[in-house]
């Protein structure tokens, strides 16, 4: 199995798909000739020409709102906002429109949209290129929200994506794009949305986790495995909807869980994860949820000390895991 | 803010603490590592020392009192932020309750501030009050269990499920090795001593003039729950039997110096401990504790010597008293005297016996009957050894002759020992002492 980046898995994630589908086309800010800022769309221009790989103006909810009229017209658009930072302009299209098309028009109508956007910190990006933004959308029915944190992941659950009859938030770790490799099949397949995967399985704990934060905990378990530590990993890989069942089963096995994200603590993933936990694994804990989020600070840093205070890291992870270990 | 200094383990086993005596008052300054306070644990007093530089603020827990490892006992104040004087709080307030409890996360989270699961309270004093999680719970309700019998070995004490599991996969093991004898095994005793009398349930002494009232030290307290506890439960019966030490004597007399050599003194408690240890083996069933549930047999032959203290008395134990010789013997029991009477010995040194020998004889006593250490199940007393005059068969010969002869006397459990069975095992101690 060829061995590739997070990065290169999407571009040709993309281009199996649109070489089969004729009705796919990539909309978004510099994506035809520049091939994207993150060059996740090298190539397609020229194979696919400019009908099908276009150019946007700078105006994230006319790219938004453009795929959404597009999809209503048997067409299966893959929009890309630059940086995720950037997606408060189509909020609004996404939320009240993309989102809400199938329950208003009582299932005749669907939109079978895709909206890549990278996401994440960990990049000297500083405040407008470096933000989690899954909490505003989880919050919304009739979205569906992808986090995948592997190259094999991100190719099984773009495909998915596009073969979904609705929208579909896919946000990309910019800090996975390079620095993560793994072995992608030649052969078609997908990921089913929904699903997530133990990554490592343990029986002390469980760490909750997805993007780039998903990798960060798989290095602090194997530092506490070294201590006699057997730590189980969950990569949630879809954030909405959560895959209750596998979460739920790793709790009632391990009884005890931390939940990791990047994204802000306060009214992010992990309280809702631990809500449901909380409730259907109550009698299962045997000790307090968990869980390690980014701080109260309106922005990430640029200053490099300042940034990786920001984060979440191996160290803070393992300690955090070596504290509920001995709870 | 004040930080919170908690009853420390003093040891691997040990589950409870008790504060002795408070070295620092409310509003004094400590250095770091400066003895805070003396915790007593089984009558072994250990300093506490202070974790940083700073002002104890609130003492939370009075001496006397008993709480579990990992409760709050004390509030202080770290150094740079302790230049006011600290608003001292009486300390004999019985047990404060702790300041309204700081749980609130954290008034600024940060990246590391949420992960801490300090915000469940530690558990108070008592272990009644201990945190049971819910799965805990469950298990105890799932397989019908006695959670007082299990060991916590989580924060401060906390069961864990780890702990539930564990038990009840060694309980398993037990029941299926101890089949015949159809009793669920794990007996209780391996819990923690029952809670101390409380001597607030009685009626305040009227003192008449000329007599005092002395306080009770902890060793005391703890020395007369301990007899009390044993009379109460353990139906007492005492047999003596007269060991002639010629051999030992003998023995003794050609061995101390080249133990000397090896820095080891010989005494004859190490002799009592060899006989002792062998006559165990012989007669198994001397090593055990009753319990409701069934006979706890020990397999590890542990050997507590009483060790007579200026204000108590102590009984530090040989572990595995039977796989050491006489040299391995006599160094462990040197040890163990030398640290008893400089206070230097930790919990663990003090806990797990199986068996004890009082050595009054030292004292002149010939002849006593001792209070078994409970939970064990019998305790040999050792007289003075005192040349007497006795008559000595040698191949139909009868003779008369000047021995040094001593009495020892063993107080047994009648409940699980017979006294032919306590008879045999007083015989071969004579027997074993007697070869020598």
């Amino acid at each position: 199995m060829p061995e590739m980046t997070l990065l290169e898995s999407i571009r040709q994630g993309l281009d199996e798909m649109m070489a089969v589908d004729q009705r796919i086309f990539i909309l978004g800010e510099d994506v035809g000739k520049r091939g994207g800022v993150f060059r996740a769309t090298e190539g397609l221009y020229d194979k696919y020409g400019p009908n099908r790989v276009i150019d946007s103006p700078l105006a994230e909810s006319s790219i938004v709102g453009a795929c959404i009229g597009a999809s209503l017209n048997d067409t299966r658009p893959i929009a890309e906002i630059q940086f995720s930072d950037f997606i408060a302009p189509a909020f609004n299209q996404i939320v009240q429109e993309a989102a809400r098309f199938c329950y208003r028009s009582n299932g005749e109508w669907n939109v079978p949209l895709v909206i890549r956007a990278p996401y994440g910190g960990g990049i000297h990006g500083a405040l407008y290129h470096s933000q989690s933004i899954e909490a505003f959308f989880c919050h919304v029915p009739g979205l569906k929200v992808v986090a995948p944190a592997t190259p094999y992941d991100a190719k099984g659950l773009l495909k998915a994506s596009i073969d979904d009859p609705n929208p579909v938030l896919f946000l990309e770790h910019k800090k996975c794009y390079r620095l993560i490799k793994g072995d992608v099949p030649a052969e078609d397949y997908r990921i089913p949305i929904g699903q997530a995967e133990i990554k490592r399985q343990g029986e002390d704990l469980t760490v909750i986790a997805y993007g780039m934060m998903l990798h960060h905990c798989l290095a602090a378990a194997e530092q506490l495995a070294n201590e006699g530590i057997d730590v189980e990993v969950l990569d949630l890989r879809t954030l909405r909807p959560l895959d209750t069942e596998m979460i739920l089963e790793s709790v009632r096995k391990t009884s005890k869980v931390l939940i990791v994200h990047e994204d802000n603590l306060i009214g992010g993933l992990g309280g809702e994860i631990a809500a449901l936990i909380g409730q259907h694994a109550f009698e299962h804990l045997d000790a307090p949820i968990m869980r390690i989020g980014g701080p109260e600070v309106p922005g990430m840093p640029y200053s490099d000390t300042l940034e990786h205070a920001f984060l979440p890291n191996v160290e803070t992870i393992a300690a955090a895991m070596r504290e509920l270990a001995e709870y | 803010m004040p930080t919170e200094i908690t009853m420390p383990q003093l040891g691997e086993s040990v589950t409870e603490g008790t504060v002795g005596r408070w070295l620092k008052q409310p509003g004094d300054r400590v250095e770091r590592y400066e003895p805070l306070l003396e915790v007593t644990n089984d009558k072994v007093d250990t300093e506490v020392p202070a974790p940083f530089a700073g002002v104890l603020q609130q003492i939370l827990i009075p001496e006397g009192e008993t709480v579990r490892v990992g409760t709050p006992i004390a509030l202080m104040e770290a150094a740079e932020q302790a230049d006011v004087p600290a608003p001292a709080q009486a300390a004999s307030a019985p047990a404060a309750v702790p300041p309204s409890a700081p749980a609130s996360a954290s008034a600024r989270p940060s990246a590391s501030a949420p992960a801490r699961p300090a915000s469940v309270p530690a558990p108070s004093n008592g272990q009644s009050n201990r945190f049971i999680s819910p799965v805990v719970a469950r298990l105890a309700e799932e397989h019908q269990l006695d959670l007082s019998l299990i060991k916590g070995t989580g924060l401060g004490g906390r069961i864990s499920k780890r702990d539930v599991l564990n038990y009840i996969l060694r309980r398993a093991a037990e029941t299926a090795e101890a089949a015949p004898s159809a009793v669920p095994a794990q007996p209780p005793v391996a819990a923690p001593a029952a809670p101390s009398v409380p001597p607030a349930t009685e009626p305040p002494i009227e003192l008449p003039p000329d007599s005092e009232l002395l306080p009770i030290s902890a060793m005391r307290r703890a020395i007369a729950e301990h007899m009390t506890r044993s009379r109460r439960t353990i139906p007492h019966v005492t047999t003596v039997a007269e060991v002639d030490l010629g051999g030992v004597v003998a023995h003794r007399e050609r061995t101390a110096p080249e133990f000397e050599r090896q820095n080891v003194r010989l005494t004859y408690t190490a002799y009592f401990v060899q006989a002792v240890a062998a006559a165990l083996r012989a007669v198994p069933i001397i090593n055990a504790s009753y319990t409701d549930q069934g006979i706890q047999l020990h397999h590890r032959v542990n050997i507590g010597v009483a060790v007579a203290l200026d204000d108590g008395l102590i009984v530090p134990v040989v572990r595995d008293a039977d796989e050491k010789n006489l040299l391995g013997l006599a160094r462990a029991i040197g040890d163990l005297t030398e640290r008893a009477r400089t206070k230097r010995l930790s919990p663990d040194d003090v806990q797990g016996g199986t068996f004890t020998i009082t050595n009054h004889g030292v004292n002149g006593s010939i002849f006593a009957m001792p209070i078994i250490n409970h939970p064990q199940a019998a305790i040999l007393g050792v007289g003075a050894i005192q040349k007497r005059v006795v008559v000595l068969t040698n191949n139909g010969q009868d003779s008369i002759a000047i021995r040094p002869m001593c009495y020892m006397s063993l107080s047994f459990d009648h409940r699980l020992i017979d006294g032919a069975t306590a008879d045999l095992f007083m015989m071969e101690i004579k027997r074993q002492l007697e070869a020598m």
